[in-house]
C-alpha cells in the first residue's frame, strides 16, 4: 500500500511558464516581431494540480477497521494549510466562476468520466478505509458519485437557462463525515462546482483517503488548480475552515451537535450554511404490507452500511396485529446476515468505523437490556463488528428509541391505527428519512404526506439519486443535497453584493432580554374633531395584539407610544412579551396544520380577497402611511399598490409550486413536495412598512405556513389596521397572528421557542447574529438581513424565487411502481 | 430418489390465499441483491456446480422427440460429467447424476427402459394434465397421468388450470390438483403453475399456496413454452410461499425453477436463492430441482476450466 503524506492539493505558484526567449536578447518589440515574423513562445497553461508536503507536520495513521491495520499516513494540517487550500479557492474562483456553463459542464463530465474508469480502484480504496464492505461502495457508493458528477455536469450547461437570478456564492467549505467519505464530498462538490463555487473539503479524521484519490482524479480529469482542494486534519480543522474569513458558505454533513456548534461558529457572518445532520428515521409496517417484502425493507433501512447512515431506518412501528409475525419473519432473515472483512463479497455487513464506535453501540444496548428490553442479535466475528441487533420491550420513553445510535440497532414497537403510526413516527427531534411499507396505495400516500421528513419511501428504506434532494426536518437539519432543490445551497439571488460581516462582539444573554414599557406621551398629537359643533373628539382608536384569530390585550398590559411623522403620539400598542410569544405560537400551531392542508385554490382566494379588500381602504392606508412616515402621498400611494400586487403575486403561487416529479433511476414516481415550512417567525423592518410587512408574511402563508409577526417597531400600526382586513377576508384565525412592542425582545423569544420552524429576521446585525446563533437550540432555519437594507419594491428584491425558496420545505416521496409480470 | 414425507395437502384456507398481497418492486431489488450479496468462488464453486447438476431434470419437450434423442438424453444424466473431470474433482466415486430426465408422456417407456438397462437410480418425470396449455377436458389430463404412472414415471409434473387461476376460482384449482395428486399414486407430483400465464406475482403467490394445499410435493415455475419463465423474482415469490407453507404447516415442499436456466451463473444465483431465503435443506434433488437441457452443458464446461485451467470447445465434451 503506498503511504500517501499528503495535506492539500492547490496550484503551485511557483510554476509560472517559461519563456524561451534568450533573456541577454531582451524581449523583441513588436517593430522587430513585425520584420523577422518568427514564432514566439505559446506555452500552454501548465499549472496543474499539486500536492502540497508542508514541512513538520504531524501525520495521522489511517487505519482498516475490519483488520486493524495501518493503510496509509495523512498529514495533519494547520492553519496555515487551510489558508493556503482556502487562497487557492478564492484565486480559481475569479476564473471557474467566470466560465460558461458549458465549460463547467464539461469539466464536470471529464471527472465522472475518470471516475467511472477508477471505479474499482476507489470502491476498494473506500471498503479498506471505512470498513464497510465492497459490495456496497461497488453497487452503491461509487455509483452515486458518478451519477451526482453525471447530473451536475447537467445543471452546469443549464445553469446560464435554467437557473436566471441566481449566481455563485464564492469559496465552499464542506466538511463530510466517515459513514460515506466520498458519496458524501460528491453531494457538495458536485452542485457547488456546477454553480461556479469552489471548494474548501475537509474529509472526516478517520477516512481521508478516497477524498485524495478523488483529488488526483480530479487532476487526472484536468480540473484546473484551486477548483477543489483537500485539506486533512483533525477535527478542529473543521471549524478553522468554516470560520474562514473568505469561505462565502459552508456544507456540513455529521452530527447534530455539531452541526449546532458551526451554526454558532458562523452567526453573524453572512456565509451561507447548510446541514445534513442525525436521524432517527421511522419504517412503517402496515398490516396491509407485504410483510417478507417489508422485511427486506428493513434490512436495508438499518443494516446497510452496519447502520452508520444518517437516513437510517432505526425505529420498526409494526401495526400491532402482525407485530409478533413480523418479528419472527424478521429474526428469521437475520440469522442468514453474514458479518465480515469489507473485502468479502459475501458479507452483508463489515466493521463499523472503530472501536470507540462499537463501544458507544454497545453501551445503548446494554442499558436497553438493563433496562428489561429483549435483545436479539446475531453472531460477529472478533473485532471492530458489531451483530445485527433489535430490541423489543421498549417504548418511547427509552434511550435507544429517542437517541440516535449511528449503529446496526433497530428498536421495535408497536402501533394500532394509522394516525397513532404518524404520531409514533413524527415523535422525534428528528425528521431525515421515513419509510412506509402497505399494498393499500390510499394510506401510503397519506401516511407520507403526514410524516414530516425530508423523504419518505414507500415499500423501500435508504434509496438515493442525484436527481432527489436528501436532507431534512426539524433537528436533521436544512439544505438538500441533490436535486435541483439542492442547488438553492450553492447559489444567491443575482441582485445580492457580498454578504461578508464581521459579527459584532455582544453578550448574546443579554440580547433583547428586556423592554421598557412607554408612559403616556406628554405630546399627544391633536385630537380631532369629528363633530360638525366642534364638541365631539375622535372615537378614541385601540391597537391589540392579534392572534389566534382575536384581538387580544398583551400580556402584562403594557403598551408602547406610537409617534407620527413629527415626533407625536399617533397611537398606543401592545407591548408583548414572553408570554404572548407563548400564546401567539401555540395558536399558530393550532392553525398551521389545517391551513396547510386546505387546498392552494383555498388560500389563493384568501389572498387575493385579502388584496380586494385592501385596495377598498386603499386611501386610508395611504394617509395613514403618510402620517407615520411623513413620505409623500404618491409614495405611499406606490406602496399601497404595491401590496395589492403582492397579494396578488402570492396568491396566484398559491396553486402554482407544488413541486415535480424528479427523474431519477427508479422505476416508478418520486415526486418533489414543496411543503410549508411550518409556524414562522417574521421580524419585519421599518422602511416600507406595510409593503415589507405583506411581502414576508404572503409568501409563507400562501405555501401553507403560520407566521407570527412582529411588524414593523417604528411604524407598528399599518399592521394592525390590517388585521381588520384579515379578518373581513376569510382568513381562519391564528394563521397569521402580529406581535407589536421591541422587536429585539419577541425576536429572542421567537427565535428561542422551539416549536418554531424557521425565524426570519429584517433588522440589525447583532439581531441578526443573535438568531442565527440562537437558531441552533433547535436548528430552526433561519433568513436573516445582517442589517442590510432592500428594495422591497422590486420584484427580485422583494418577490423573487429566494422567497419561495424560504417558504418551503422539500420532501421527496418515493414511490416504487410496478406489478405488471409476465403478460 | 430417497423416500421423503410427501406433502399430504391440507385442507384449502381461502382466507389465507386471499390475505396474501405481494410488492413486485421489493422482489425485484431483493433478487438483483440476492446475486450481489453472495458468491461461490474457486473450488466452492466447482462443488456448488456439481451439486447444481445433481440438481438438474435434464429434460426434452420437443414435437421432434424420438426414442433416439431420449436415450442419448438419458446416457448423459447418468453421466453429466465426463469422468475425467469428476477424477480432477476428487468425485469419482460420488455417484453423481443428474436429479431426473423429464419427458413428454410417450417417451416415458423409452426412458425408463434405457435407464434400466445403465442401472442407475435416475427416476423419469413425465409432463402431464395437457402440457403445456392444460386447455383440455379434465377426465382426460388425469388419464395421461395414470397412464404415465403405469409406464414407470415416478414423477409427473402436471400443469395447473391457469383459466381457474386468472378468474381467482381457487376451489375449483384446489380440488383439480387434489385429484391429480389422487392420480399420482405413489409418483411425486410437480404442480407447474406457468407462471408467465398468471399476470402478477400475488396470483403466482396464491397459486402456489393453493397447489401446496392440495398436496403438490413441488411446485414449478414454467412448462418453458410461456413468454416468460424462471426468473430469480418469481422464484423468489414462490419460495417465500414455500416457507410461509412449511411455517404453518410444518411440511417441505420442493421447488422447480424451469425454463431460460442456460449458465452455470444461472445455476449459481437458484442455489443462492436456496439456501438464503428456504436454507440448506433445499439445496438437494430431494427439495429442488433446476427444469434444463442447456444448463448441463455450460457446467460441464466450467467444471473443464476449473480442472484444467482452460476452456474446452463445446465439441470436446459428450452432447446430450
Amino acid at each position: 500500500m503506498r503511504t500517501l503524506v499528503l495535506a492539500t492539493l492547490t496550484q503551485d505558484i511557483n510554476m509560472a511558464g517559461v519563456v524561451g526567449i534568450n533573456k541577454a536578447q531582451g524581449k523583441p518589440t513588436i517593430s522587430q516581431i513585425f520584420n523577422t515574423m518568427e514564432y514566439g513562445p505559446a506555452p500552454e497553461d501548465d499549472k496543474v494540480a499539486q500536492w502540497v508536503l508542508p514541512d513538520d507536520r504531524k501525520t495521522y495513521e489511517t487505519s482498516d477497521p475490519c483488520k486493524d491495520r495501518v493503510l496509509a499516513s495523512t498529514i495533519q494540517g494547520t492553519q496555515q494549510d487551510v489558508d493556503q487550500a482556502v487562497g487557492a479557492a478564492r484565486e480559481a474562483y475569479v476564473s471557474w466562476s467566470k466560465l460558461s456553463g458549458h465549460a463547467r459542464a464539461r469539466h464536470l463530465y471529464s471527472i465522472a468520466r475518470h471516475i467511472q474508469k477508477h471505479s474499482r480502484l476507489l470502491a476498494v480504496v473506500e471498503a479498506l478505509d471505512n470498513g464497510k464492505t465492497v459490495r456496497e461502495t461497488r453497487d452503491c457508493d461509487i455509483p452515486l458519485v458518478a451519477r451526482h458528477l453525471y447530473y451536475h455536469a447537467g445543471w452546469a450547461q443549464l445553469k446560464d437557462t435554467h437557473m436566471q437570478g441566481w449566481k455563485a456564492i464564492g469559496v465552499v467549505g464542506a466538511i463530510v463525515p466517515w459513514n460515506f467519505p466520498v458519496m458524501l464530498l460528491a453531494w457538495k462538490v458536485c452542485p457547488a462546482l456546477a454553480m461556479g463555487n469552489t471548494v474548501v473539503l475537509k474529509p472526516a479524521t478517520s477516512t481521508r483517503l478516497s477524498a485524495l484519490l478523488f483529488a488526483e482524479i480530479c487532476a487526472e480529469a484536468g480540473l484546473p488548480a484551486g477548483v477543489f482542494n483537500v485539506v486533512t486534519g483533525g477535527g478542529a480543522m473543521g471549524t478553522q475552515l468554516a470560520t474562514h474569513q473568505d469561505v462565502d458558505k459552508v456544507a456540513f454533513t455529521g452530527s447534530t451537535e455539531v452541526g449546532q456548534i458551526l451554526r454558532r461558529a458562523t452567526a453573524g457572518t453572512g456565509k451561507k450554511l447548510s446541514l445534513e445532520l442525525g436521524g432517527k428515521s421511522p419504517v412503517v409496517v402496515f398490516e396491509s404490507a407485504d410483510l417478507d417484502s417489508a422485511v427486506e425493507g428493513v434490512v436495508d433501512a438499518i443494516w446497510f452500511n452496519q447502520g452508520q447512515v444518517c437516513s437510517a431506518g432505526s425505529r420498526l412501528l409494526v401495526q400491532e396485529s402482525v407485530f409478533s409475525r413480523f418479528i419472527d419473519k424478521l429474526k428469521h432473515r437475520m440469522s442468514s446476515l453474514r458479518l465480515g472483512s469489507s473485502m468479502d463479497k459475501t458479507a452483508d455487513m463489515g466493521a463499523v468505523i472503530d472501536d470507540g464506535q462499537r463501544k458507544a453501540i454497545a453501551q445503548y444496548v446494554d442499558e436497553a437490556r438493563r433496562h428489561g428490553a429483549q435483545i436479539h442479535q446475531v453472531e460477529a466475528p472478533p473485532g471492530c463488528y458489531y451483530p445485527p441487533t433489535l430490541i423489543t420491550g421498549v417504548s418511547t420513553t427509552s434511550r435507544c428509541v429517542i437517541e440516535e445510535i449511528f449503529g446496526p440497532v433497530l428498536v421495535a414497537m408497536s402501533f394500532r391505527t394509522a394516525k397513532e403510526a404518524i404520531a409514533l413516527a413524527n415523535n422525534s427531534i428528528y425528521g431525515l428519512g421515513a419509510s412506509v411499507f402497505t399494498e393499500k396505495m390510499t394510506l401510503g400516500i397519506e401516511v407520507a404526506r403526514m410524516i414530516k421528513a425530508g423523504a419518505v419511501w414507500i415499500n423501500c428504506h435508504n434509496m438515493f439519486d442525484a436527481a432527489a434532494g436528501f436532507g431534512g426536518y426539524k433537528q436533521s437539519g436544512y439544505g438538500r443535497d441533490g436535486g435541483k432543490e439542492g442547488l438553492y445551497e450553492y447559489i444567491k439571488p443575482s441582485w445580492e453584493g457580498q454578504l461578508r460581516f464581521t459579527p459584532p462582539n455582544m453578550n448574546l444573554e443579554k440580547f433583547g432580554a428586556t423592554y421598557m414599557a412607554d408612559g403616556p406621551s406628554l405630546t399627544p398629537s391633536t385630537p380631532q374633531i369629528v363633530s360638525g359643533d366642534g364638541t365631539l373628539p375622535r372615537v378614541d382608536r385601540t391597537y391589540k395584539l392579534y392572534y389566534g384569530g382575536a384581538q387580544k390585550r398583551p400580556d402584562a398590559n403594557y403598551c408602547r407610544v406610537v409617534k407620527d411623522a413629527t415626533g407625536k403620539a399617533f397611537a398606543l400598542v401592545g407591548e408583548s412579551n414572553r408570554k404572548d410569544v407563548r400564546n401567539a405560537v401555540e395558536a399558530a400551531g393550532k392553525a398551521q396544520s389545517g391551513w396547510e392542508r386546505r387546498s392552494g385554490f383555498n388560500r389563493s382566494q384568501i389572498l387575493y380577497y385579502i388584496g380586494e379588500n385592501l385596495e377598498q381602504r386603499r386611501e386610508e392606508f395611504i394617509s395613514h402611511l403618510t402620517t407615520v412616515t411623513g413620505c409623500k402621498d404618491v409614495e405611499a400611494a406606490a406602496e399601497v399598490d404595491c401590496t395589492v400586487e403582492r397579494l396578488f403575486h402570492w396568491a396566484a403561487l398559491c396553486d402554482k409550486h407544488g413541486g415535480e416529479v424528479q427523474e431519477t433511476q427508479v422505476y416508478g414516481t418520486v415526486l418533489r413536495v414543496h411543503e410549508a415550512v411550518g409556524v414562522v417567525g417574521v421580524a419585519c423592518p421599518d422602511q416600507r412598512p406595510l409593503l415589507a410587512f405583506v411581502s414576508l408574511v404572503a409568501p409563507a402563508v400562501a405555501r401553507g405556513s403560520a407566521v407570527v409577526v412582529i411588524p414593523s417597531q417604528s411604524y407598528p400600526t399599518l399592521a394592525l389596521s390590517l388585521y381588520q382586513v384579515l379578518e373581513t377576508s376569510d382568513l381562519p384565525g391564528g394563521v397569521i397572528n402580529i406581535l407589536t412592542g421591541n422587536t429585539d425582545h419577541i425576536t429572542k423569544y421567537l427565535t428561542e421557542h422551539q416549536d418554531i420552524q424557521a425565524m426570519w429576521y429584517f433588522g440589525s446585525l447583532a439581531g441578526s447574529k443573535f438568531v442565527e446563533h440562537t437558531s441552533a437550540v433547535n436548528l430552526k432555519r433561519t433568513w436573516v438581513n445582517y442589517g442590510q437594507q432592500r428594495n422591497w419594491a422590486d420584484q427580485d428584491e422583494g418577490a423573487g424565487q429566494e422567497f419561495l425558496y424560504q417558504a418551503t420545505q422539500v420532501k421527496n416521496v418515493w414511490l416504487t411502481a410496478g406489478d405488471i409480470f409476465a403478460n | 430418489m430417497a423416500e421423503i414425507d410427501r406433502n399430504p395437502g391440507i385442507p384449502l384456507d381461502l382466507s389465507w390465499v386471499s390475505s396474501v398481497s405481494v410488492n413486485l418492486p421489493s422482489v425485484k431489488r431483493r433478487a438483483e441483491t440476492l446475486t450481489t450479496r453472495r458468491t461461490v468462488k474457486k473450488h466452492w464453486q466447482a462443488a456448488w456446480l456439481l451439486r447444481a447438476v445433481t440438481c438438474i431434470d435434464l429434460t426434452t419437450l420437443s414435437g421432434d422427440d424420438t426414442d433416439g434423442n431420449v436415450e442419448r438424453l438419458c446416457h448423459k444424466a447418468a453421466n453429466p460429467v465426463r469422468t475425467d473431470l469428476l477424477d480432477g474433482l476428487g468425485m469419482t466415486e460420488a455417484g453423481i447424476t443428474c436429479g431426473a430426465v423429464c419427458v413428454y408422456p410417450a417417451r416415458v417407456p423409452a426412458a425408463v427402459r434405457t435407464l434400466k438397462r445403465l442401472g442407475v437410480q435416475v427416476p423419469v418425470a413425465a409432463v402431464a394434465t395437457g402440457f403445456p396449455s392444460g386447455q383440455y377436458r379434465f377426465k382426460t389430463r388425469c388419464e395421461e397421468i395414470s397412464l404415465a404412472v403405469a409406464d414407470g414415471a415416478m414423477e409427473i409434473d402436471i400443469v395447473i388450470n391457469r383459466e381457474m387461476a386468472l378468474t381467482g376460482n381457487w376451489q375449483g384449482l384446489y380440488d383439480e390438483v387434489k385429484a391429480m395428486r389422487a392420480a399420482c399414486g405413489p409418483a411425486h407430483m410437480k404442480a407447474i403453475l406457468a407462471v408467465g400465464d398468471l399476470g402478477s406475482m400475488t396470483t403466482v403467490a396464491r397459486a402456489s399456496l393453493v397447489a401446496m394445499m392440495a398436496g403438490a410435493d413441488f411446485i414449478k415455475t414454467s412448462t418453458g413454452k410461456e413468454g416468460v419463465n424462471a426468473t430469480l423474482p418469481v422464484g423468489l415469490v414462490m419460495c417465500r410461499a414455500i416457507r410461509e407453507y412449511q411455517q404453518h404447516t410444518g411440511i417441505k415442499v420442493g421447488f422447480k425453477p424451469a425454463g431460460g436456466i442456460r449458465t452455470a451463473k444461472d445455476a449459481l444465483a437458484w442455489l443462492i436463492l436456496m439456501k438464503e431465503e428456504l436454507g440448506d435443506a433445499w439445496l438437494n434433488n430431494h427439495m429442488f430441482r433446476i427444469g434444463a437441457s442447456g444448463l448441463l452443458a455450460d457446467i460441464e464446461r466450467q467444471l473443464f476450466h476449473y480442472v484444467y485451467g482452460r476452456y474446452a470447445a463445446g465439441s470436446e465434451l459428450p452432447m446430450a
